[in-house]
């Protein structure tokens, strides 16, 4: 995904001149070809998080669109005021770029986890939150990007993630697959587990709907409105904290309607991970693996 | 007690892990090797105590060293180097505090250790706190905060060891953010300052144990993939795990760069 950011990117980037890509020193091997090619607004910045991102709202006040690229934790935990003040406060046209969401990390441990950068940006006034699932989603979003008015946060992947054919739209779920009996929203590098769950049940000769929560901020707030109304069970599913994602997303749309709703949350319950291993194994520990399993459950509960 | 098995641990972990980062390892090994020899009191006595010297590595990615030293000194059990970086492993890629006694801080993310470390320092006047970090890391802004506090509080009893290897993610510190003046920069801001070899373990043990009135910085300059000749300055070995017969190899110079010392 983070090889399909920055192609998407460099071809934005050769039809528009105030794109401006900055790293705080990361991103070796995947960010060469837009440094090859735009030497002259490609800037490494150091091991300084807190200056790539006010730098980077000092050229958004002067007519760019600078792109800031690192490992989650960094793009966005570690400068959370810079970006606060700076990007959101201000309103200006930056575009934080965090790759490794959730577990992608796996080994390298709880510092470079990113479990909680969902919650964090969402609460921010005039910020929009991007959790791309899929590789066309991806191209999809860094297009739309570009010309969006006010600070951007994408949370991306890492690498292996699946392409669908369908046209991506800010702001709207994505239907992945078509179906009656019950609605999985999936978000970012989860949209795959979900999708995989998804067939094992048109298997059995079930109907899932698959969507893709994509965009977490501006929500889909009518969509999940609309599956309610039908009756329609709901299951949410994110590697992220199970406070203020896609789960918190979906309850603050509920809570307030006043409409009775079956709704499962397969999140992160509120732990750092201690666990060492690989991003499947990780899972395993933390409640994200077994999906089907999880829903059946809940769907005899019923 | 022996540098060449802490060095061979370090390549044999991020062999079998795949795992990055062995060149930051081996770069910073020789200053763990003195700091847990000579100047920190550190003993599988006290490991578990509060009130003991304390040894931040600031540059985590770089664990394996400290592992590896910890395990050389009696301190970390041995077998637990064989639980780095896998499914259902001890030791996670970057530092965990709760992983195993001897980690005296998380880390992983850059520019926390001197903080941390003068926090350490104040609540425990009695004990040496050694903060190892690299010398991109000085990008962090934070560092310099930590630096200027340190000095005005006179903390007397924190060291800071910079393995100035010259490399970080994308290339050289030197191309990146020229950082030749550290020496210049830390003395500036009140420090007590020393240059040093970082791969000469009899300059490093002075440096360490010279007396101090107040916070003392060493700028150890040091070789990413020291002593290993394919490794030597190379960034690529920031990424790469070594190979069988890349592993042989590198095995094969330290115990001859050994051999060649006790002669």
């Amino acid at each position: 995904m983070r090889n399909t950011f920055l192609k998407t990117l460099v071809e934005e980037a050769r039809k528009n001149k105030d794109i401006f890509l900055i790293t705080p020193d990361l991103g070796y091997a995947v960010l060469e070809p837009f440094a090859q090619e735009f030497p002259e607004r490609f800037i490494n910045a150091g091991i300084a998080e807190q200056n790539s991102i006010s730098m980077a709202a000092g050229l958004a006040l002067n007519g760019k669109i600078p792109y800031v690229y690192s490992i989650i934790p960094f793009a966005v935990s570690r400068p959370y005021e810079q970006i606060k003040v700076d990007c959101a406060y201000m309103n200006t046209n930056v575009r934080i770029v965090g790759v490794g969401a959730g577990l992608s990390y796996g080994p390298a441990g709880a510092t470079h986890h990113a479990l909680d950068d969902l919650a964090i940006m969402r609460t921010l006034p005039n910020m929009t939150v991007f959790a791309p699932g899929s590789l066309n989603e991806t191209e999809d979003i860094v297009r739309y990007s570009v010309s969006h008015k006010g600070p951007v946060y994408m949370r991306l992947a890492k690498r292996g993630e699946p392409r669908f054919n369908y046209k991506t739209q800010a702001g709207k779920f994505s239907t992945v697959i078509e179906g009656t009996d019950f609605a999985i929203i999936a978000t970012s590098n989860m949209l795959e587990d979900a999708y995989n769950t998804a067939l094992q049940y048109q298997k059995e000769g079930k109907s899932p709907l698959l969507l893709s929560a994509h965009t977490l901020k501006p929500f889909d707030k009518e969509k999940i409105l609309s599956l309610i109304r039908k009756g329609m069970p709901v299951i949410t599913v994110e590697e992220h904290n199970i406070i203020g994602g896609l789960a918190s997303a979906v309850s603050e749309v509920i809570a307030p309607s006043g409409l009775a709703a079956k709704f499962l949350p397969v999140a992160v319950n509120d732990v750092f991970s201690h666990i060492i291993g690989s991003r499947k194994y990780i899972q395993e520990h933390l409640g994200l693996a077994n999906l089907k399993k999880k829903i059946d459950k809940f769907l005899v509960s019923l | 007690m022996s540098l060449t098995d802490i060095k061979k641990n370090i390549l044999r972990m991020a062999h079998y892990s795949y795992a990055s980062h062995v060149g930051s390892a081996i770069s910073a090994a020789d200053i763990l090797y003195v700091i847990y020899a000579k100047a920190a009191n550190i003993t599988p006595q006290n490991i578990k105590s509060a009130d003991r010297d304390k040894v931040i590595l600031s540059k985590g990615h770089a664990s394996t060293a400290l592992y590896s030293t910890l395990a050389e000194f009696g301190l970390l059990p041995k077998e637990y180097l064989d639980r780095y970086y896998i499914d259902g492993g001890i030791l996670p890629g970057h530092l965990d505090k709760d992983s195993v006694a001897g980690i005296d801080a998380s880390a992983g993310s850059l520019g926390h250790g001197l903080s941390l470390g003068l926090g350490m320092a104040l609540a425990k006047p009695k004990y040496k706190v050694f903060v190892v970090q690299g010398d991109g890391e000085t990008q962090e802004g934070s560092v310099w905060e930590a630096a200027a506090l340190a000095a005005a509080l006179k903390v007397k009893n924190l060291i800071l060891v910079i393995d100035a290897n010259n490399l970080q993610g994308f290339g050289t510190t030197s191309d990146i953010m020229p950082l030749d003046t550290l020496e210049a920069k830390f003395k500036a801001f009140g420090w007590e300052t020393y240059p040093a070899d970082g791969h000469d373990l009899k300059q490093l043990e002075d440096l360490l144990l010279k007396p101090q009135n107040g916070p003392k910085a060493i700028i150890a300059r040091t070789v990413k993939g020291h002593g290993i000749s394919y490794m030597e300055n190379q960034l690529k070995w920031h990424y790469k795990s070594p190979n069988e017969e890349e592993l042989k190899q590198a095995y094969s110079e330290l115990d001859a760069a050994e051999k060649g010392k006790t002669k």
